[in-house]
């Protein structure tokens, strides 16, 4: 982890109350797709955790939904502006897993961590197959980005307004994987978690006071004993996970 | 040259910035980003008799100028404690440390600090008497001065080094505690802990914590708990370390003046992992600023 004043290069909104980030500055402390930033916001006590989206030399990318105050500050950033932001939070997904075929699932706001990890999959010369599962059609952002990477990409919509109607798990049962990462509301989760049969990974939210490790605020029970999600996730394996 | 040291029950410290109980772990975790030898010394996590998991999550919301935690004492328990945590401690700290210890009846305490007292590296307990959820009654240890006798002196009983109690700030009048405390026979005071808030989500329209109700820190609560340490520091004779929204190098002699001998620094520590760190770098320039050479001089200087 590393503490650094970043720079605004963009802010842009790409969908209804969803923004875009890019902030220039050290990348070094980021090491595995699925980290996350604790971003100080003007006026607010508590730093407000961001899942990365994508990261090259010197450019964070982050994607996020305008949920409440913080995002809703953080939202009328301008080029330029100036951020504290600690970097190089949580574990990450892990891309080592043994996999020829792996499905990345993502749920509204929790698509953007897998866009960093789909880029470094198909990097390993896998075939990865993507699920982007959102309400309606307005809401749907990074469908084009998905395929630019070269991934096999089906959104779903709740309403049928675009794509497969129904939930991801309506289009993963026409989907071959033999591995999954998803990140998403914990509902989503539990209709996968309902609807698969091999190994993967989950990404997990949760209110946070620090983001490090130190506060113990934001623990859970796992089969292998207490963990955090900041520090210790928040990508879990899902044979750990007591649901 | 200023000189920042300051003497807690007899044993010298480097300067009075003790990282509070419950924002720093087993200290290793901020290693990896500062020399923790630079601290005065740090209070580790609140540790119990029995493995904690803690309360349901969500356990921390936001305040004005602060926050809410309703944690819950979550640690390893005084076994593990003493096998797996201070080892890892043992190899980034090289000072003597203050063990925070939390308990739910008279015997958990006792226990509990009979364990920790044969580990050389614990130079004082820190000794919380603020816990909601006690046997008999339901009555915080902390908000009773005759609980918060018998705690000291079942304490005082299983140890020799100095015994600090952490006193609860959500009492009628925390003097009467504190004098308890000395009358008991403890060597110093620390205060205080955390205020009992809560927040409401307006959307769910529940409280935001599971636990509904949780501690509130942060430096909204600094004026109350520069109240109370300026009371308590005109009722008893015995060393106060003062906590409570302290974030700056300016707060820390402010506390010192309304009679801190030492000073910790919490939930900082949360929202700036090198916030005791930059305190300590600024103290020298502060105290030059404020002309003042010897911090251990302003100790109580407001009364």
């Amino acid at each position: 982890m590393t503490q650094g004043i970043y720079k605004v290069k963009s802010n842009i909104c790409i969908a209804p109350n969803v923004f875009r980030m890019e902030l220039l500055g050290d990348t070094e402390a980021l090491t595995r797709p699925g980290q996350f930033i604790n971003i100080k916001i003007d006026g607010l006590y508590l730093r407000r955790p961001i899942s990365v989206c994508d990261y090259s030399d010197g450019l964070i990318t982050i994607i996020y939904k305008v949920v409440g105050e913080g995002t809703e500050i953080l939202s009328r950033c301008a080029e330029n502006d100036e951020l504290d932001v600690l970097v190089g939070l949580g574990n990450g997904f892990d891309t080592e897993k043994p996999s020829e075929k792996p499905l990345l699932v993502g749920g509204g706001v929790g698509i953007p961590p897998l866009y960093k990890l789909c880029r470094e999959l198909l990097e390993q010369g896998k075939a990865v197959s993507v699920i982007l599962g959102f309400n309606t059609k307005s809401e749907i952002f990074y469908e084009a980005e998905f395929k630019a990477l070269g991934a096999d990409v089906t959104v779903t919509t709740v309403d049928g307004s675009y794509g497969v109607k129904g939930f991801v798990t309506t289009a993963m049962a026409d989907t071959d994987y033999d591995f999954f990462y998803t990140c998403g509301p914990e509902p989503m989760f539990r209709a996968i978690e309902g609807a698969v049969d091999v190994s993967g990974q989950y990404s997990f939210e949760e209110r946070m006071g620090c983001g490090f490790g130190a506060c113990m605020g934001c623990s859970c029970k796992t089969k292998y004993g207490n963990k955090r999600i900041c520090k210790d996730g928040p990508v879990l394996d899902r044979e750990e996970i007591i649901w | 040259m200023v000189n920042t040291k300051v003497t807690l029950s007899g044993i010298e410290i480097s300067n009075p910035i003790i990282p509070a109980s419950g924002t720093f772990g087993f200290g290793y975790e901020f290693a990896e980003l500062y020399d923790i030898n630079l601290l005065g010394t740090f209070s580790f996590k609140g540790t119990t008799k029995d493995p904690r998991f803690g309360n349901p999550t969500p356990r921390i919301a936001e305040t004005a100028s602060g926050m809410l935690n309703s944690v819950g004492l979550q640690n390893p328990g005084v076994e593990r404690v003493i096998s797996e945590e201070l080892p890892k401690l043992k190899k980034c700290f090289k000072k003597l440390v203050m063990a925070n210890v939390s308990g739910f009846a008279v015997e958990d305490y006792a226990y509990t600090c009979r364990m920790l007292d044969s580990e050389e590296q614990i130079g004082w307990f820190e000794v919380n008497i603020s816990c909601p959820n006690v046997h008999g009654g339901g009555l915080a240890f902390g908000t009773s001065a005759k609980n918060a006798e018998a705690v000291t002196k079942a304490v005082k009983k299983v140890t020799s080094k100095p015994v600090f109690i952490k006193l609860s700030p959500n009492v009628t009048n925390i003097t009467e505690i504190a004098k308890a405390c000395e009358a008991a026979g403890a060597d110093g005071v620390s205060l205080i802990n955390t205020l009992l808030g809560m927040r409401i989500d307006l959307k769910t329209k529940k409280p935001i914590l599971a636990n509904k109700m949780g501690g509130f820190s942060g430096p909204a609560i600094k004026p109350v708990a520069l109240r109370m340490v300026y009371q308590v520091y005109d009722a008893v004779k015995i060393p106060i370390i003062g906590m409570g929204g302290i974030s700056t190098a300016e707060d820390v002699i402010e506390m010192m003046l309304a009679g801190a001998t030492a000073v910790q620094v919490g939930a900082a520590n949360l929202v700036d992992p090198f916030a005791c760190k930059t305190i300590i770098e600024d103290l020298p320039r502060v105290m030059e600023k404020y002309k003042i050479n010897n911090l251990t001089d302003i100790i109580g200087g407001a009364h």
